[in-house]
């Protein structure tokens, strides 16, 4: 179920642990503050999440999907992220045709450096859902 | 070639609904101080996972990863027959393995252990609270629930190839080659220049001692040109690196030297009949070469170097004035570029620092020809430079009687330049002017700085006996411009602890410039795949304080300048340091590979061949069904991603382990209860 109206976003995280589960770390050892919406798991590689997940995520009540993966060219898989990012350009055109606004689901490249940027994404997300209110979850057509 | 374990077969298979209901999971929760419990209720988030369907005991304490920590979570295997374990505390980059290897003392397969990051991900980015509490009682669920669908698994046994690869030739790269092949391990050393000695070969004398570098260095050099066990490739560039950990595949491009080594007896004559004239690298420009030359006097290998790139042509010959010259023969024009392969099991990345170009600092008039860079100051110095140690300014070639030293130029402007301190700077420049007092005793030298820093062993000694015993003048303030007035440069700034404008003149001005990652730094990192650079350019460590010497990739070292700006000591310090974890590595009797890698249920799988295709290392093959060589994966997962047929799954992630940890990551959780006693299972 999406959460109520006025209620807080619930978002899931993916993120590669080379670059973007480091980035988070790097925010928490930076002590940069952020919303606790997101629940943070973590993938070997942004290519290893399959886009049933996604489609799962929100079926189960997430507002939102943040896929995290290292910048193009810095794959600790060499490319996995090309994969996702391909992926996840259909799978915005299927979340469409679900009524699933497609910017529920966001692709950012976050390095192992950028702590400070990890926490403006999950800010600007969450801001972001709050404005597009809870998500019409498939289970609630 | 790498062997397959056999023990792996025990334990692949997948995951069934039946194991999930066996795990008996322990829960331990860590406050870490006031880390986490200052903000977290751990003792709510115990008792949430005390009820949690699998979790047969939970409990919190201050310090699991204290030895009285790890007892408790031993002691709790044992006592509650324990099959799974969920430590939520810090990061897993932090103590991942601490506490799996606690569990394995316990009788516990390590891969049965997770760590649930309530401090990184929680306790540090959140206010104290229920949201922060609710947060980190989702985050343990979901590691719960992963730990439910885990398999035991035992590492992959990979043998490994007993040989070492050392890129750059400099101070770090020497050190770290010397080491490795003392050891008694096969050593290739890769330098891109016809010599090795880098920028150490290059300087006067080093602070604080004032050691002659190269009288230093050259013993060295010598050493790793007669040393059985390093095989040196100059003019050699590393063009491709393939493979994982003990088992690399390096293809390194050297280009013809023109010139046999074994024959040239350095007589010189070639250089001087050569028609071309052209500015010598290594004396930064302050002096010239021919197209056949020999970087400096003491260079290893010891032979003149024929360079194509100047020469007035080899494919049609043209001048040939050289070779008549050549009384030994030594020179061949039919010598040919050579592709080399080499099979290694480590490798030490030791590429180095360039400067910072005077050309990025407009304000300094850096094209006029004397304002110099710190490097042509020290061939200035050089008893082997283009002066024979005099100091004579390029333009006129007179004695300067007026030196102004810039530091930080360029470096510690995040606005314009180099955000970092070069770290070099300060010391090179009180050696420089101390070496301009003793060579002009009735000269004048001006150091303009920012700070001083000094934090190395007789490094502030050494700025006070400059400052006090050859009454060098330090100015605090930034140069704001350098400009020429008929003979004379005139350097304008401010004495900012007088607060008053300074302008002075000067004869010859040193900029200090910042220190930059070699330029073939960032071609070496995508060849290696490594997202091993940081934000300036050099090459990251795996953790910047405990792994300073490793990258992210296994096996891969760095060492000197290509890590940041340092010193010779700390570039010396951090070779050998490399070529210990090399050396461990090498004599290790086998390596191991971790067995979360793909695998294929030949059942399921029907041969389409989406999968191969994306896997960058060429792990799967397919036939009648794919087939993933475990050895080869890296257990990245995009294959997993793709197969249309769910017939490939990735060992301890699988899409149903991780349909359910979506699920506890979003599931609604209860009010706050009081806290009640924790269950036992």
């Amino acid at each position: 179920m999406g959460s109520g109206n006025g209620s807080e976003p619930r978002i899931v995280a993916f993120l590669c642990r080379w670059c973007s589960y480091a980035g988070a770390d790097l925010a928490g050892t930076s002590r940069i503050k952020y919303p606790p919406n997101v629940v943070p798991i973590r993938v070997p590689c942004s290519g290893r999440v399959d886009p049933q997940w996604v489609l799962d995520a929100f079926e189960k009540g997430a507002d939102g999907v943040l896929i995290g993966g290292c910048h193009p060219g810095d794959c600790h898989y060499v490319s996995g992220n090309y994969k996702a990012r391909r992926r996840v350009a259909l799978l915005k055109k299927l979340l469409t045709q679900l009524g699933i606004e497609p910017e529920r689901l966001r692709l950012e490249w976050i390095s192992a450096t950028e702590g400070q940027r990890f926490a403006r994404v999950v800010s600007d997300f969450v801001r972001e859902l709050k404005e597009l209110g809870p998500a019409r979850v498939m289970s609630d057509r | 070639m790498p062997k397959r374990s056999d023990t792996l077969s025990h334990s692949t298979h997948h995951s069934s609904p039946v194991t999930h209901h066996r795990r008996r999971i322990g829960a331990f929760v860590c406050h870490c101080g006031h880390n986490i419990a200052g903000v977290v209720d751990v003792k709510r988030v115990a008792e949430e996972l005390s009820r949690y369907p699998g979790v047969v005991y939970a409990t919190d304490y201050e310090y699991m990863c204290s030895d009285p920590g790890q007892d408790l979570i031993k002691r709790a295997i044992r006592e509650h027959r324990l099959n799974g374990v969920v430590v939520a505390a810090c990061s897993p980059a932090m103590h991942e393995a601490t506490f799996r290897r606690a569990a394995e003392e316990a009788g516990l397969n390590p891969y049965l252990v997770e760590c649930a990051n309530i401090r990184e991900h929680c306790s540090w980015v959140h206010d104290p609270g229920e949201e922060a509490t609710r947060k980190a009682i989702r985050i343990a669920k979901t590691m719960v629930e992963k730990v439910k669908g885990n398999m035991p698994l035992e590492p992959v046994e990979v043998t490994h190839v007993d040989k070492c690869l050392v890129v750059g030739g400099g101070i770090a790269g020497i050190q770290a080659a010397l080491d490795v092949a003392e050891a008694g391990f096969e050593v290739i050393l890769v330098e891109k220049s016809p010599t090795i000695g880098g920028h150490m070969a290059q300087l006067s004398e080093t602070f604080p001692t004032l050691d002659c570098s190269q009288c230093i260095l050259t013993p060295k050099m010598v050493e790793v040109e007669r040393h059985p066990k390093i095989r040196l490739l100059v003019n050699s560039a590393v063009e491709e690196i393939t493979g994982y950990i003990g088992n690399y595949r390096v293809r390194i491009r050297r280009k013809p030297s023109y010139v046999d080594p074994d024959l040239c007896n350095l007589c010189g004559e070639c250089e001087k009949v050569c028609p071309v004239r052209v500015p010598n690298e290594f004396d930064r420009g302050l002096s010239e070469r021919g197209a056949i030359y020999i970087p400096f006097p003491q260079a290893v290998p010891s032979t003149y170097t024929l360079d194509e790139e100047t020469c007035l042509g080899i494919k049609p010959l043209i001048c040939g004035k050289c070779s008549e010259a050549c009384e030994p023969g030594a020179i061949d024009f039919d010598m040919q570029e050579e592709i080399i392969e080499e099979d290694v099991g480590a490798i030490i990345l030791a590429t180095g620092y360039d400067l910072y170009e005077t050309r990025a600092l407009p304000e300094y008039s850096p094209d006029d020809p004397d304002v110099i860079d710190p490097l042509q100051f020290e061939r200035l110095l050089s008893a082997t430079g283009p002066t024979r140690g005099e100091i004579r300014r390029p333009s006129d070639g007179k004695v300067p009687k007026t030196v102004v030293f810039i530091q930080c130029a360029g470096s510690r402007d995040p606005e314009l330049h180099k955000p970092y301190c070069s770290a070099i700077c300060c010391m090179y420049t009180a050696k420089h002017a101390l070496l301009y007092k003793h060579a002009v005793p009735d000269g004048r030298a001006i150091v303009f700085y920012i700070d001083i820093r000094a934090p190395g062993k007789g490094y502030e000694e050494f700025i006070h006996r400059v400052m006090e015993e050859d009454r060098v003048l330090y100015i605090r303030g930034k140069a704001a411009k350098v400009f020429r007035e008929g003979e004379k440069l005139v350097v304008r700034g401010v004495d900012t602890l007088s607060g008053q404008r300074v302008e002075v003149e000067a004869d010859l001005v040193v900029l200090a410039m910042a220190v930059v990652p070699s330029a073939c730094v960032e071609e070496l990192a995508r060849t290696l795949r490594l997202s091993c650079l940081d934000e300036n350019g050099f090459l990251k460590e795996a953790h910047p304080k405990l792994r300073p010497l490793e990258t992210l990739a296994g096996g891969i070292f760095i060492a000197g300048a290509a890590q940041g700006p340092k010193d010779i000591p700390g570039a010396v310090t951090q070779g050998s340091g490399a070529a210990a974890k090399a050396i461990s590595l090498l004599s290790a009797p086998c390596l191991t590979h971790s067995p979360e890698v793909a695998e294929v249920d030949e059942e399921l799988c029907s041969g389409c061949r989406v999968c191969a295709p994306l896997c960058p290392y060429g792990a799967i093959t397919v036939e009648e069904v794919a087939q993933v060589n475990e050895l080869l994966c890296e257990g990245c997962g995009t294959c997993v991603a793709a197969c249309p047929s769910g017939a490939l799954t990735l060992r301890n992630l699988g899409d149903e382990q991780l349909g359910a940890m979506v699920e506890a990551a979003l599931a609604e959780l209860g009010p706050a209860r009081a806290a009640v006693g924790v269950k036992d299972g």
